[in-house]
């Protein structure tokens, strides 16, 4: 038996949510704050001010650049993936519509992709919303079935926010490039966390944020291709900033913290990695020994420190309602007004009541073994309490197939 | 969400939960909802045979309201008789236990939930 170890509560498992800054990062966005700090802007030419603010930018452009690889005059600050993912689909969609409008995308994509597809319907384009496979994958085949002579842009996620899964972004590209079509990646979840290289992978457009890899909330970025070179529509108008693509004073002690984070993220990444799947690795096997207990999404293509997994027979918000002592995300949306299940398990082709009776683990930086282990344990208890509770559970001990009665659904 | 006291008591130390012999012909059993909504509340009731709901016990998959609900007239419903227990309005539950408007529906499963029960009874003693 070992010693108990305590841990402070609530645990923090949502890291896919958001991440707490690292204090690195901490420090060096409160050089550029104050009067004493760079806290000029960085689009003055005429003094020193302007000018220090503009190293520290070019200095944390670089930073961003290197952790994926690229040349940082490709590199396009933004307010976050959000705003990344607007200006990539409408900067192509308006840029290249003579060449053709349609668009072929997910159905599991961030809601910022496919509101954004939704809205170019509305304009008069066509998209395709392809079904990932029963893993969550979407495949280069799945994607170069669907491209016709008219397409302009495919717009794929590289990890899914919900489920985790990493899709081959690499051979997506191959496809796409190909085909001469252009390639956006949705990489909110995965940069800084999986590796990434726009040297050698043909993605043409890739959003960053810098708050899902322990940088500041608010600052993203959007990667263009240079070579070859990809032409966008700007969406924010005003002083011609980021080449034109994106007008707008940088705010720089973000961005610099953005910087920070990628210096890090890079640096780390392969222990980081390694470190948050044996978590991950820890945490499942203290509880896959429970009856039906099911992982979404595939098990091998994968962020290290997520997992989304499904309780049959007990419900998604009475679970988080009884691990108070952790912050988890279920994977329903039952805590909202809409009683709907997550559209992305729904996909995977999950039933109502599995969709319902998910919860999404994500691990990170600050994660310990001691919480893990804590949480595995609330966890267990929480699923025996609340199947006691269950008519389900009941049903399913006596060998009743729950298929076959006719609910009635209200 | 936050939770009123009443919900979270009822939650964390739920009242009657348990099964009943449903070929029993003093038991009346309810079971309402649809897992694919989020929840399902099975009540029973044993009824002597002046009427009166001498226990009751519950499962309920679902939110902590819905918990809560079923939780409750469990209570309520003990030493009633069967009118009296079917007129339970599920906005009496929802005031006791200060449900919020998305929450509304799971008062609405309970006050189903013994309307079934009762009726499930009253079939069998008429068979």
């Amino acid at each position: 038996m070992n010693a108990p170890v305590t841990v402070q509560t609530p645990i923090y498992l949502d890291y896919l949510s958001t991440t707490p800054v690292d204090p690195r990062v901490v420090e060096a966005m409160k050089q550029c704050l104050s009067t004493e700090g760079i806290f000029g802007n960085p689009a003055s030419r005429s003094h020193v001010f302007g000018w220090k603010a503009e190293e520290a930018v070019e200095n944390a452009r670089n930073q961003v650049a290197e952790m994926i690889n690229a040349d940082p005059r490709e590199i396009v600050w933004t307010s976050g993936a959000t705003e990344s993912d607007n200006l990539a689909i409408k900067g192509v969609a308006h840029f290249y519509h003579k060449k053709g409008k349609h668009i072929v995308t997910s159905k599991i994509e961030h809601k910022a992709v496919l509101d954004t597809c939704r809205q170019l319907e509305r304009e008069g384009y066509e998209v395709t919303y392809l079904d990932p496979n029963e893993n969550g994958l979407t495949t280069p085949e799945m994607v170069q079935d669907a491209l016709r002579d008219d397409t302009i842009l495919v717009s794929i996620m590289h990890a899914n926010n919900e489920i985790g899964v990493v899709n081959d972004v690499a051979g997506i590209g191959e496809a796409c490039r190909n085909a001469g079509v252009l390639l956006h990646v949705d990489a909110a979840q995965g940069a800084g966390k999986v590796p990434l290289d726009m040297e050698h992978m043909k993605i043409d457009l890739l959003s960053m944020s810098a708050h899902k890899m322990y940088g500041p909330k608010g600052i993203g970025a959007l990667y263009v291709r240079r070579k070859p070179r990809v032409r966008l529509e700007a969406q924010m108008h005003g002083g011609g900033h980021e080449r034109g693509m994106r007008s707008g004073t940088l705010a720089t002690h973000q961005l610099v913290g953005f910087g920070e984070a990628a210096r890090i993220a890079r640096e780390g990444m392969s222990a980081e990695a390694e470190r948050l799947a044996a978590l991950r690795h820890r945490f499942w096997a203290a509880i896959e020994d429970m009856p039906e207990v099911y992982i979404n999404g595939d098990r091998e293509q994968r962020l290290p420190g997520a997992l989304n997994v499904s309780f049959a027979f007990v419900e998604g918000e009475s679970l988080i309602m009884s691990l108070r002592d952790l912050a988890i995300s279920s994977g329903s949306a039952c805590t909202s007004a809409s009683l709907e299940p997550s559209y992305v398990l729904r996909a995977l082709g999950l039933n109502d009541e599995m969709a319902h009776s998910s919860l999404r683990f994500s691990f990170g930086r600050f994660t310990t073994e001691a919480e893990v282990d804590h949480a595995a344990q609330c966890v267990r208890h929480a699923v025996e309490k609340l199947r006691e509770l269950s008519p389900l559970w009941d049903m399913y001990q006596d060998g009743v197939d729950l298929n076959t009665i006719e609910w009635a659904t209200h | 969400m936050a939770y009123s006291d009443k919900v979270i008591d009822h939650y964390e130390n739920p009242r009657n939960v348990g099964k009943m012999d449903e070929a029993d012909e003093n038991v009346g059993t309810g079971m309402v909802g649809a897992p694919a909504c989020g929840d399902v509340m099975r009540l029973q009731i044993q009824v002597s045979d002046d009427g009166i709901i001498e226990d009751a016990k519950f499962k309920t998959y679902g939110c902590g309201s819905a918990i809560a609900s079923s939780s409750l007239l469990t209570e309520w419903v003990k030493g009633r008789n069967l009118d009296e227990a079917a007129a339970i309005k599920n906005t009496e539950i929802a005031q006791e236990l200060s449900l919020p408007p998305v929450k509304i529906h799971c008062s609405v499963l309970a006050e189903d939930a013994i309307k079934a029960a009762v009726k499930n009874y009253r079939d069998k003693r008429d068979s």
